[in-house]
């Protein structure tokens, strides 16, 4: 299995650490109520389909990306720097 | 005072020729991990040109040859082989003595290489002055085209005996293939 990296292009799945659903990245304000945070700490979706995971390349670049891939196919269909990514 | 030795940090391990392929230290001289500031890239790379005459690398590429400046990880690169110059905008930490560095050279020098590491080393590829932060085994390193037959390999020093020693066994099981063939 590879996986692009958008600074080093496609790489061995064995250079990357897997963290979780891309959820993670949309942390819910310090203010936010309990259930905000009880969602974000816990549920996750489970689609059938296209979703999108962080990776890091921990044995390269370094840097933290978004990769796009779908459940079914398990086709991988691109990936952004964490940092770019909405 | 005590009068220290310095070693290099494959000392009495290498150098080593083993088939067609052999394995020597490279003493690099001073070393500088540079990272520039956040949207400084530009800026550093040109005090870099100014001061060295050699730009900041793009990712997975080195330049120059002495000094010369490699890049090796997101928005880092190390200057080896010449004392870093005053960068205001970036952060520079000296690596000098922290990474053990080997030559593998010879005809059978990819085929070796490719034993330890998942990146793709053909010729077509990874051509001469790309250079990729990758696995060497089980290690996180980095590996430099010099040549055509011609690799550099860089763990950080603590690593160096299971850097040598990886090599060396892939190194002796291509050779041991080749006598059988042969």
């Amino acid at each position: 299995m590879r996986l692009p990296c958008p600074i080093c292009g496609d790489r061995d799945r064995r250079e990357f650490y897997y963290q979780g659903h891309a959820g993670m990245l949309d942390r819910p304000a310090r203010d936010a109520d309990p259930q905000a945070w009880n969602n974000y700490l816990h549920f996750r979706e489970n689609p059938a389909g296209e979703t999108r995971d962080l990776w890091h390349h921990e044995a390269g670049c370094g840097a933290w990306i978004v990769v796009t891939r779908n459940t079914v196919t398990h086709e991988v269909s691109g990936s952004v720097l964490a940092e770019k990514s909405t | 005072m005590v009068n220290l030795i310095a070693q290099t940090a494959c000392f009495g391990l290498l150098p080593k020729t083993i088939g067609t392929v052999s394995l020597t230290e490279v003493d690099a001289g001073p070393v500088t991990l540079i990272a520039p500031h956040k949207g400084q890239q530009k800026t550093v790379s040109a005090a870099l040109k100014t001061a060295i005459g050699l730009g900041f690398p793009a990712p997975n590429r080195s330049v120059g040859t002495s000094p010369r400046v490699l890049w090796c990880g997101k928005e880092q690169a190390l200057l080896i082989g010449a004392e870093c110059p005053d960068l205001a905008e970036a952060a520079c930490v000296d690596h000098s003595d922290a990474w053990a560095i080997v030559q593998i050279n010879g005809a059978d020098a990819s085929a070796v290489l490719a034993r330890l590491t998942p990146i793709d080393l053909r010729a077509s590829e990874f051509k001469r002055g790309h250079t990729a932060r990758t696995l060497i085994n089980h290690m996180t390193g980095g590996i430099t085209r010099l040549g055509a037959q011609s690799f550099e390999v860089m763990v950080m020093r603590s690593m160096a005996g299971t850097l040598v020693h990886d090599l060396t066994q892939a190194a002796e099981n291509i050779a041991a293939r080749a006598e059988l063939s042969g």
